[in-house]
């Protein structure tokens, strides 16, 4: 393939995958409610979308399952990455199986294994069940990014803080956390936003008490385009694409260092 | 997560639990044992159990009627479609992919860091927007239709959104970056110098190809197919957005039972049937070597 096919065949790839959401980001600014033909530099659907109750409510909802679900998988998943390379322990295989399997597991799967799970507790879906469900789901991607931050990790600062009387959570604290710190932000970050973007799993493991944000929208756009809906989505991309970046930059620290 | 752990060639002391270590080992491991491998195999329970009126499960009767039920025409050519549409998407992404990845994982040093991310993003990206995007551009009056119209290549707009072939493509929107990512992992791993071996012993550019470039990543296309398959069997939302028939995925057929046909241990049999095939299929991947693959592309994607 010649220089020029590659950058023409890359191109088109990119234009492909970005060019839905560029039109979706573009017509949130258009001033007509019913066509596609641009009418001109608005901002009033984002005005709509401060007005509308339901709508801030789920974001609130929303932005709260995934910060606190975002905090427990960090803890959880921290500790365990830190377990699988530090430790042989019995079940360590185990763990790494079953975290893999969420990892890998469909959606769908994952959902309905939690409803099942929840009725049969006879737990009411809300607000709880959601936070078990996402903190689920994080755990592994936490694991994940910090693991790879520690491979390579020398040990030797752990045991040398311990020779020095530091016990083994005071080495963690003081040694090994400060230095996986990009890592488990990074970790945070991405659960934050696979909370903030589940739609199946929501769907199934929350009731009508408690509504989200990715739900709220599932509902709006089975009714076709609407411009506030193009607004609303634009947040929740401009979203995505700050954590993301955020992430990414602190994750390339490591590069560096 | 198969890193060794500690330091090689040192017999290593006995295990000895300590609070820290108990939490630290323990902790996300009951965690997953309560809330991922209890509920999977209460779902395959649930697959056995009768229809009950409160609860919806009865787990006092149990059969294999659900799985009778599985060999009916109803759900045969729901299976069939799904698995024709995700399969399909499948292979599209992985024919777009590669290529693509190719050329990332080849990029000027450089230039590789932001074009990676920039093929991050969308996977980040919440699907169901990225699928409800795609209404703007398959519309009677959307973007495709204008250009066309425009070109003077059609002259009524083509009927494209609410079709089967809008479900295809949301897949394959959707679900592309799930394929891109481990392929570029497989595809940097990649030794040059191994193809430049086997063209200077004589192989043409498609043996080159075949004999040495694609046994070497078919570990990065193994994980890419399972990250796109599996999810494309479920993802109900995108025929709900874009139109197509209601049970063309498998995800539409059981969400169905639970939702509105309330018939859960139908619903859970069809979902045994997924995991079955996930079980499947993770020990080719497992076979082919595409654990360190999938892992690399998680990390990748961070």
């Amino acid at each position: 393939m010649s220089r020029l096919l590659k950058a023409f065949y890359a191109a088109a790839v990119y234009l492909f995958l970005y060019l839905p959401l560029a039109v979706l980001v573009v017509f949130s600014f258009n001033d007509s409610r019913l066509t596609l033909a641009w009418k001109g530099f608005t901002l009033s659907w984002y005005v709509k979308l401060l007005h509308n109750r339901t709508l801030l409510d789920a974001a609130l909802n929303s932005l709260t399952v995934a910060a606190l679900s975002a905090c427990a998988a960090t803890v959880a998943g921290t500790l365990a990455a830190v377990a699988l390379s530090r430790w042989r322990f019995p079940g360590r295989k185990s763990l790494s199986a079953v975290m893999y399997v969420v990892m890998m597991s469909p959606d769908i799967v994952m959902a309905l294994s939690l409803l099942v799970l929840f009725v049969s507790l006879g737990l009411p879906l809300g607000f709880g069940t959601l936070l078990l469900a996402h903190v689920t789901f994080c755990i592994p991607f936490v694991t994940v990014t910090v693991l790879s931050r520690l491979s390579g990790f020398d040990w030797g600062l752990m045991e040398a803080a311990m020779d020095l009387g530091a016990s083994e959570s005071q080495a963690f604290w003081r040694v090994i956390l400060p230095l996986a710190a990009p890592a488990v932000a990074a970790g945070w970050l991405m659960s934050f936003t696979l909370s903030l973007d589940d739609v199946i799993i929501s769907f199934f493991t929350t009731g009508p008490t408690y509504e989200v944000l990715p739900l709220r929208i599932y509902s709006m756009v089975r009714l076709g385009v609407k411009p506030e809906v193009n607004a609303l989505c634009t947040v929740m991309i401009g979203l995505t694409l700050a954590a993301v970046a955020v992430s990414h930059l602190l994750l390339r620290e490591r590069r560096r260092a | 997560m198969n890193a060794a752990p500690g330091r090689r060639g040192r017999a290593r002391p006995a295990f000895r639990l300590t609070p820290f270590r108990l939490a630290a080992c323990y902790g996300a491991f009951a965690w997953m044992i309560l809330l991922v491998a209890l509920p999977h195999l209460l779902l395959a329970a649930a697959s056995l159990a009768a229809r009950g009126d409160p609860g919806y499960l009865d787990f006092s009767r149990l059969s294999l009627d659900a799985y009778a039920r599985l060999l009916s025409p109803e759900f045969a050519t729901v299976f069939a479609s799904s698995t024709a549409l995700a399969g399909g998407a499948t292979l599209i992404c992985l024919l777009l992919g590669y290529p693509f990845a190719w050329i990332l994982a080849r990029a000027p040093r450089k230039w590789r860091g932001f074009l990676l991310l920039l093929t991050i993003l969308p996977f980040w990206t919440n699907s169901l927007i990225r699928t409800y995007a795609l209404i703007a551009l398959l519309g009677a009056k959307g973007l495709i239709n204008a250009a066309l119209l425009g070109l003077g290549l059609i002259s009524a707009p083509l009927e494209l959104l609410y079709t089967d072939f809008a479900v295809f493509l949301g897949l394959t929107y959707t679900l592309l970056p799930f394929m891109i990512l481990p392929l570029y992992g497989s595809i940097e791993k990649l030794d040059p110098r191994l193809a430049e071996a086997a063209r200077d012993l004589g192989a043409g550019r498609t043996a080159t190809f075949l004999r040495v470039s694609l046994p070497l990543t078919l570990p990065g296309v193994a994980a890419g197919c399972m990250f796109v398959f599996l999810p494309a069997m479920g993802m109900f939302y995108i025929p709900d957005v874009l139109g197509g028939a209601r049970t063309l995925l498998l995800g539409s057929f059981i969400k169905a039972q639970f939702l509105t046909a309330r018939d859960w241990p139908f619903g859970a049999a069809a979902s045994v049937t997924l995991m079955l095939l996930m079980a499947v299929l993770y020990a080719f991947f497992v076979r082919s070597g595409g654990l360190g693959a999938a892992h690399g592309a998680r990390r990748r994607a961070a």
